[in-house]
Parts: C-alpha cells; sequence; structure tokens
C-alpha cells in the first residue's frame, strides 16, 4: 500500500492504494468519478482517456504512482458550474454521441487535439488523431463535425479572453 | 410540425448527462456490502472438465466462494435455452444441446466458464481464480463450419449427430427447378459471410443482490430487454418467480444485438448472491467480451440466379451453411432462418426461390442476432448475385437493377415476406444523381491515368423491421410475442411521464420519443420523462432490437395517447360546459373550436386527480396504458452507391465518395436517424473491409482483442452523404419503418461491388484486407 496525493479537477486528492492500482481506478472506485470509463484492456479504445498535467493520457494505463503529485482533469472537471465545455457543447448540437460510452474519453481527446493543432484542423487531422478513440456508434461522422465545430468555438473563446 | 415535434432535429435530452460523465451505468453502480465476481474460463475448446480444486484459492485473502458448475446443477438452476423453434425440412425439432451456465463437465468453447470465484475486490477475485486449479482432459474441436461437417469430425452434443441443429428450407423447389430449365443465363456465386464481434463500447456486466427477508432478488445489468431477461430468468432458468425478480437496465453503452440474450454470467451473479448473503458485482473485460459475447454472421453459401434473355430474374436458388457456435443462444435459430432466407428476393420480382439452410455447432462462441442480424447476410448475397450478374451478362449494374424492381404494392415474395410500400426507383434516382454517377466513367479514366484502380459498387437493400405480427411469428416458431405496450402518465401538475418498454442504448428514446408526445399536446419535451430499463417501473416491453422501436414502441405510446387526449377532452368539455366533439388540442390547451374559450393542460390534469368536478361516474386520473401488436413488418428500403480508389500496388482501398439513398418512412428526429445511418454503415464497412473472428483450427480465437480484431477507426471512414426517400409505411399511424440496422445490412455489398469492379476480379472475401485485394489483383501465385 502506498498513499498518494495528487490533484483531480481542481481539489486536492489523498488516497492509500495498493501500488498496482490503476490511475483509473482510483478515479472511479475511490474518488467515484465514474465519467471515465473502461472500454478495453490493450489500451486500444480511450474510452479512459483524462488530462494529466493538461495533456490526454489513457488512465488505464497509468499506475496512480506515476500519477503522484500530478494535475488530473476528468470529464467531470472541465465544465464551468452549468456552462458546458465548448467540446461538450459541440458534442451535444452535433449529434456526436449515442451511447455515451465512449463520449468521455472522445472529448477529454478531442481537447487536447484543438490545443495540439490550434485552429488549424482540418477532417483529415481530426480523423488521424481521433486513431486512439474507438466508438462504435457514431461511425465517427458527426464525432469529427463536434471536433470542427468546437475548434473553431475554442478559438472564439480564446480570443474572447 | 411545432418546433419540437415530428420531423425536428432538437438535440438529445439524455446527452448533459453523458457529455458531463454524469451517465449511469451498471458498473458506476456500488451497493452496501458488494462482492466482486471473477470467472474461470476454459482455456480449450472442447475438453472434459476432470476436477476443480480451489481449496489454495479459498485460503487467498478476501475470498468469499469459490462456485462451480456442478453447483449450479445441484441447485437446480436451468440450462440456457433458445427460445425459437424451427423444424428441419424432415419434420424434426431442431437439436438443442445442453448449455449450463457454468459447464460441470464439458466445456465446448475457448472462455466458457467452469467456476467463479467471489471477494471482496475484483483484484482479489483476479488473484485467487490463479489459483484454482481446473484440470481439462483435452478432446478434438470443429472450429468452423467445414471442419464441423467434415464426416468423423468431432462431435459437440448427443443430441446433435454430425453437429446438424437443422436441415431447413424455404420457398418452392419445383417451382425454382422449373424457372432455371427456362433460363436463358444463370448467375453463380459462392461467397462467406465473415464472423463478426459486436463490441459494444461498454463490456457487458451485471450486480445482482438478494434480499432474504423479501426473497427477493434484484438484477442490475446490461440489457436490451430487461422484461425478457426476467421473463426468461423466472420461466426456463428457475431464478426467481418474476415477482421475486427486478431487472433494471440503467444506462447501457451500445448493444448491437449483444445484449439482448441472457448470458452465463447474470445467471450466476443472481445465484451467488443468494449463495453467499452479499451483492455480487460482475464486470466483463474487452477480453471476456471478444470470447463470451454472442459473435454475428458466419456464413457459407452457394447461389445461382435464373435470368431469361431480358435479363429478368426468373428464379433464385440458396444453401447455407450457418455456424451457431456451441450452444443455442436465446434467437438464434430464427438469424439464419426467418430473418435472412425470407429477405431473399430483395427489391426484386423473383417469381420463385428456394432456399435450404444447414445450421451447424461448431466448437467457436455462440452466434446470434448482431445489428441486421440475417438481413445483412440476404442483402450481400442478393446484392452481390446482381453486381456478378450485370458482369456477366454484361449490362449496367444499375439498369439491370431497375429492370427487375418490385414496382407494384403491396408485393407478395415467395418467402413469406408481404411487401407493404416502397419506392426503389426513387432512392436509386437520388443515389445516382448524389454522385454524379454519368460523370464516373471520366473519374475512373482520370485516376487511370494516374495508376490508381478507380471502382463503384451499387447496394440496393430491403429489409424487414418491427418483427411482427405476435400471431405470425408465433406460428413461425417464436417463444415469445413481439408487441410493445406504453403508459402515458399526465401528472397533476401537467408534465408527462411516459413508461416505454422499448430500451434506449444509444437511439436516442428519450428524445424522440418525447417529441411523439410534443407534437400531440404541443408541450415542449423539457416537459415529457421518457421512462424505461426497469422491470419495476414499466409494465411489460419486449425491448429494442430489430429496428422496433419507433415502429412498434412508439405506436404504443400513440395508443396510449390517444387515450389519454380522449379522457382529457371529456374533463375539458365538462369544464368548460362544451361539447366533446368540439375540443382540440393545441399548444398544450383543450380549446374550444371556434371559440376563445380553452384549459390549459394542467389545469385538465389537476381537475382528473382533485376529482372535484369531473363527468359524473369517471375515474379520477390522467393516465393510460396501450399494449400494441402491429400487423406486418416494416420494409424500409433504400441504395447505397460506394465509389473508391484501390493501390495496385499495396492493396490498400481509399473512399471517394459514399452515398446513401434510404427509405425510413417519417422521420420524427432526422438528426438521430442520420447519425443511427452513420453508424450502421461503419459497421457495415468494418465488415467489408476489416473485421472478422478468426478462429484457428485447435478453436483458439486469434482475434481477442482491439490489437487483433480491427474495429473501424475514424480514419477508415469516409463522411457520408445521406438522402432520403421516405413512403410512409401505412402499417402504423406514424408512417415510420426503422433506421437503426439498414447501414450495416446495406453497406457491405456496395464496398465490395466497388472494390471487385476496381480490380477487374469478382472473387474476393470480406474483409477484404490490403493482403486480400493484392493477392486478388496479382493472383496467389505472386
Amino acid at each position: 500500500m502506498s498513499t498518494v496525493k495528487l490533484t483531480v479537477n481542481g481539489k486536492s486528492v489523498s488516497a492509500d492504494v495498493e501500488d498496482r492500482t490503476l490511475l483509473v481506478q482510483l478515479l472511479r472506485d475511490h474518488l467515484n468519478l465514474t465519467g471515465t470509463h473502461v472500454g478495453c484492456d490493450t489500451s486500444q479504445c480511450g474510452a479512459c482517456v483524462v488530462h494529466i498535467d493538461g495533456r490526454a493520457v489513457k488512465s488505464c494505463t497509468v499506475l496512480v504512482g506515476q500519477a503522484n503529485g500530478a494535475n488530473v482533469t476528468t470529464i467531470e472537471g472541465i465544465a464551468k458550474g452549468d456552462e458546458l465545455h465548448p467540446m461538450q457543447a459541440a458534442f451535444r448540437d452535433n449529434h456526436g454521441l449515442q451511447c455515451g460510452y465512449c463520449t468521455p474519453g472522445m472529448i477529454m481527446s478531442a481537447i487536447d487535439i484543438v490545443h495540439r493543432h490550434g485552429g488549424k484542423l482540418d477532417e483529415a487531422t481530426v480523423r488521424h488523431e481521433l486513431e486512439g478513440n474507438i466508438c462504435r456508434c457514431t461511425g465517427y461522422h458527426n464525432i469529427v463535425k463536434s471536433v470542427l465545430d468546437a475548434a473553431g468555438r475554442m478559438k472564439v473563446a480564446q480570443a474572447a479572453e | 410540425m411545432g418546433v419540437e415535434g415530428i420531423g425536428a432535429s432538437v438535440v438529445r435530452k439524455e446527452d448533459r448527462r453523458f457529455i458531463t460523465g454524469k451517465g449511469r451505468y451498471v458498473d458506476d453502480i456500488k451497493l452496501q456490502g458488494m462482492t466482486f465476481a471473477h470467472f474461470i474460463r476454459s482455456p480449450h475448446a472442447h475438453a472434459k472438465v476432470k476436477s476443480i480444486d480451489s481449496s489454495a484459492a479459498m485460503k487467498m485473502p478476501g475470498v468469499v466462494g469459490v462456485l462451480t458448475g456442478q453447483q449450479i446443477i445441484d441447485d437446480k438452476v436451468g440450462n440456457l435455452i433458445c427460445g425459437w423453434a424451427i423444424t428441419s425440412k424432415d419434420g424434426a425439432p431442431m437439436k438443442m444441446g445442453a448449455w449450463p451456465a457454468m459447464a460441470p463437465e464439458t466445456v465446448r468453447f475457448v472462455g466458457q466458464a467452469v467456476a467463479v470465484v467471489i471477494a471482496e475486490t475484483k483484484n482479489q477475485a483476479k488473484d485467487a481464480a490463479e489459483a484454482v486449479v481446473v484440470n481439462y482432459e483435452e478432446l478434438p474441436a470443429a472450429a468452423d463450419i467445414r471442419a464441423a461437417i467434415k464426416p468423423g469430425a468431432p462431435q459437440l452434443h448427443p443430441e446433435a449427430p454430425g453437429n446438424v441443429i437443422y436441415d431447413w428450407a424455404i420457398g418452392d423447389e419445383a417451382a425454382v427447378k422449373d424457372a432455371f430449365s427456362k433460363a436463358a443465363n444463370v448467375v453463380s456465386l459462392e461467397l462467406t459471410n465473415n464472423r463478426l464481434v459486436p463490441n459494444a463500447m461498454e463490456p457487458r456486466a451485471a450486480i445482482a443482490e438478494y434480499n432474504e427477508a423479501e426473497e427477493h432478488f434484484t438484477l442490475y445489468t446490461t440489457s436490451q430487454n430487461p422484461h425478457v431477461a426476467r421473463l426468461v430468468l423466472s420461466a426456463f432458468y428457475n431464478i426467481a418467480p418474476e415477482h421475486k425478480l427486478r431487472v433494471i437496465a440503467p444506462d447501457v453503452g451500445g448493444g448491437f444485438g449483444s445484449k439482448i440474450y441472457i448470458y452465463p454470467e447474470e445467471m450466476v451473479a443472481l445465484w451467488a448472491s443468494k449463495k453467499v448473503g452479499r451483492p455480487v458485482k460482475w464486470t466483463g473485460d474487452r477480453s471476456e467480451a471478444f470470447l463470451t459475447d454472442a459473435h454475428g454472421r458466419d456464413h457459407i453459401t452457394k447461389a445461382e440466379m435464373a435470368f431469361d434473355k431480358d435479363n429478368r430474374i426468373l428464379g433464385l436458388r440458396v444453401k447455407t451453411h450457418a455456424n451457431l457456435g456451441a450452444y443455442m443462444s436465446l434467437f438464434s435459430s430464427a438469424v439464419p432462418t426467418y430473418l435472412y432466407a425470407t429477405l431473399l428476393s430483395g427489391q426484386y420480382n423473383i417469381p420463385a426461390i428456394h432456399a435450404e439452410v444447414i445450421t451447424v455447432y461448431t466448437n467457436t462462441v455462440p452466434v446470434d442476432a448482431y445489428r441486421g442480424a440475417g438481413r445483412p447476410e440476404a442483402s450481400f448475397l442478393v446484392e452481390r448475385l446482381m453486381e456478378t450478374a450485370a458482369r456477366q451478362l454484361k449490362v449496367d449494374p444499375a439498369e439491370l437493377r431497375r429492370n427487375n424492381f418490385i414496382t407494384q404494392f403491396p408485393h407478395q415474395t415467395p418467402v413469406i415476406m408481404a411487401y407493404d410500400i416502397g419506392d426503389f426507383g426513387a432512392s436509386l434516382d437520388v443515389a445516382l444523381k448524389a454522385i454524379d454517377y454519368a460523370g464516373f466513367p471520366a473519374r475512373k479514366a482520370k485516376a487511370k491515368s494516374e495508376g490508381k484502380l478507380r471502382g463503384i459498387g451499387f447496394s440496393c437493400y430491403i429489409e424487414a423491421c418491427g418483427i411482427a405480427p405476435s400471431k405470425a411469428v408465433g406460428s413461425l416458431g417464436a417463444g415469445v410475442g413481439l408487441w410493445e405496450s406504453a403508459e402515458v402518465r399526465v401528472n397533476p401538475v401537467g408534465t408527462i411521464e411516459v413508461l416505454t418498454g422499448s430500451h434506449s442504448h444509444g437511439q436516442g428514446h428519450e428524445t424522440t420519443f418525447a417529441q411523439l408526445i410534443s407534437e400531440r399536446l404541443g408541450v415542449p419535451i423539457s416537459q415529457v420523462q421518457i421512462v424505461h430499463g426497469d422491470t419495476d417501473k414499466v409494465q411489460f416491453g419486449m425491448g429494442t432490437y430489430g429496428s422496433r422501436s419507433l415502429a412498434v414502441g412508439g405506436t404504443a405510446i400513440i395508443k396510449a395517447m390517444e387515450k389519454v387526449e380522449a379522457k382529457g377532452k371529456k374533463i375539458a368539455a365538462h369544464l368548460l360546459e362544451a361539447s366533446e366533439g368540439d375540443i382540440v388540442i393545441e399548444n398544450g390547451e383543450f380549446k374550444v373550436t371556434g371559440t376563445d374559450k380553452s384549459i390549459a393542460l394542467p389545469m385538465v390534469a389537476l381537475a382528473a386527480y382533485t376529482a372535484h368536478n369531473l363527468p359524473d361516474g369517471m375515474e379520477p386520473g390522467l393516465k393510460e396504458t396501450a399494449f400494441y401488436d402491429p400487423t406486418n413488418f416494416t420494409f424500409p428500403a433504400g441504395a447505397y452507391i460506394c465509389e473508391l480508389e484501390v493501390d495496385s500496388s499495396t492493396g490498400k482501398t481509399s473512399f471517394v465518395n459514399f452515398v446513401a439513398a434510404d427509405d425510413f418512412g417519417r422521420l420524427i428526429n432526422p438528426m438521430i436517424v442520420e447519425g443511427q445511418v452513420h453508424g450502421g454503415l461503419a459497421q457495415g464497412i468494418g465488415q467489408a473491409l476489416l473485421e472478422g473472428a478468426v478462429y484457428d483450427s485447435s478453436g483458439q480465437l486469434v482475434t481477442a482483442s482491439f490489437m487483433d480484431y480491427t474495429m473501424p477507426r475514424a480514419d477508415d471512414l469516409p463522411s457520408f452523404k445521406l438522402n432520403h426517400t421516405p413512403t410512409l409505411c401505412p402499417g402504423n399511424p406514424l408512417g415510420v419503418k426503422g433506421c437503426g440496422e439498414a447501414g450495416a445490412i446495406g453497406a457491405s455489398a456496395a464496398v465490395i461491388n466497388a472494390i471487385t469492379d476496381a480490380i477487374g476480379n469478382n472473387k474476393l472475401e470480406m474483409p477484404a484486407t490490403p493482403d486480400r485485394v493484392w493477392h486478388a489483383i496479382h493472383g496467389n501465385a505472386a
């Protein structure tokens, strides 16, 4: 057992966990942040993507110890109160989700994609960048549309700040 | 149409919880005192279980119990069943082998459970499972259809000599023989419909809780049809009588058919929860999903089509072998028979059809309905035959199809189905225009000059949705009725709850069904709550599969609404001192037509519940239920055209364009409908290019993870161009058909027809991987 301390969605968290505990297990089982999902056991599907220090990471592949001291953001931590993150709003407005299971990971990956590419995203780049996230419902058509829409919204939001 | 009524692409009501991480899936639920189950699964495809030693495991930290297959038999838990009886052509009933929830003596596929460890944590259960010693005596395995039907093949079940489950036929064999004797041309084709793994993104999961004082079970499970689960668990598996078993299917992360069935794991969780006196949770991981979720498709087919001198179809002869795996899953028998062979007429006038279907046991996980379920196999066969015929007869593939389209409705096919309405020519015309078919030769020539092989492929599919009516399916062997029920409750303050037996696991029912209410009453959808997925709340229901929810479940809602409206009008007429016949409902008000007198819905509802001033003899309350049994299937149809390029040096396929023109009848929420089509197309294209479950000859599943089984990713797919050519379904008051499976049914033939057109070789199996395509171009010798 080890004690880990990290920041999750802006709150300091301390937990005593088995050394083999994965970050996704800490989030789901210990912190009740069940928005982060597990869809596979080979780091392929991306349903578990969260941000560690601002970068998209598959939380099923990170030991809690590796995240010790880190700043973790999950799907529960990106809206500002009632105001959705532009990526969340874009997914809703473009019907970028159906069953919702892959959606949190998709949104967290997509935010990172927009951050890394700035406003210079096109369809081919979005499709390429989403290769670590699997969706079985949407055929990706509306997910791609959502990400491109959100890229525009995030640019506007950034300009306004 | 109101702003939120029929035809409005309103954003989904359910989305906020999903995009904020507040969905509630089974694995998100925690119960007080919950334990965790981990199954011990056979590593062999076929073996005798000689012994199970759990003594070391029982001493491991946190272990609550280790339970085995023999114990579940001793406790008289029933074997799993197949609920659709199929009769062989010689009159013999299908041969159903015994399938206990955990194998006491013989395992018949890799991944079949033999024991379960229950522990305080999931990791402790997994650790202890490593310490359980199971001795097996390996037996020879039959891992595919050909191996199973060979003389001397390993026998799976004593009930099924030669591993044959049934040998079934449909149609008029003599009429087909006669048609072929008159044929000017005969086109023949042999093909494989590749085996697929459904892979809903949420793995299956179950939590079972037993209340000893009440002798009552609660099961949270990833189900597309919780009431059917309760019925089967009660009536056949002897878990508990229905009134002592509550089944809850909360948010469910996709199904595609794989979550229709009752699986061993939820049976064991229920049984074990009583055994250990604690709630038991099981959450499958992806490897378990690959090994234990019912797979789809897996046919080998030979077919011949006879044409007259004018290229009109005279007859169709089909012989299909279908793999049902090691045991008969819940609806497995119906898929390659009544959901497959009845669609072999496609969109065409075919005077005579005969199909023989032989299903076999193999040492693989059971096969059952997966998105489309039999109809993709039928559509793929018919559309591959039409394309092959066009090439052989040297006619334009679009014109050959048009020349044979059914144009008069209703149309009785020779294989049971009576198509009610459609306009196949309209869909084809729109698709041809959308892809600029006239410009294709020039584009092909240009591609050729650039060293690329360009092809175009058609698929004019038809499907049958909302399987019904109950009396008819009962006569064909179904063990259940296929109606739907609904309850509409107008609360005293005028808000509305709709309880439906349909289950949403991505389809957006909470929005679409609310739009139906909004359309009728003129109230905003925010005032309407759709309740589903809980047998304690919803009176009964048959669930969601076969694109049935709107046509059957939606109509049940309309039927209940009609009763609510009729009662509401009586109350309004009484309160407004007007004639009931003069009351109309608009914008949430009951109005006396031609006057300015009106009363708002909440006031009518309040009057119904206070009951201070109701018409004489009227019961208080404003809540009505309806059961709806359709008179026929619905028949969505459409035309898909795929244009693509093949790189002859690598065999890699790249999409140029994919257009669809679908007839789903009336669209309630076009945005949601198009989302359903996108997803279906992705699965159809996945089957054509990427996906295939592969067992090796010893019965090991070698494609058992996302590393090995190629799921379509964003980069593998094009953007889709969708068009709608609706004809309103006459069979239900909404005029709707069903859109959930169309893409998966129609897409694969369009893709394979396009690739074979591009490379000039008609022989190409799915998935058409670059390796296969390269060999089809260059020959196997290269």
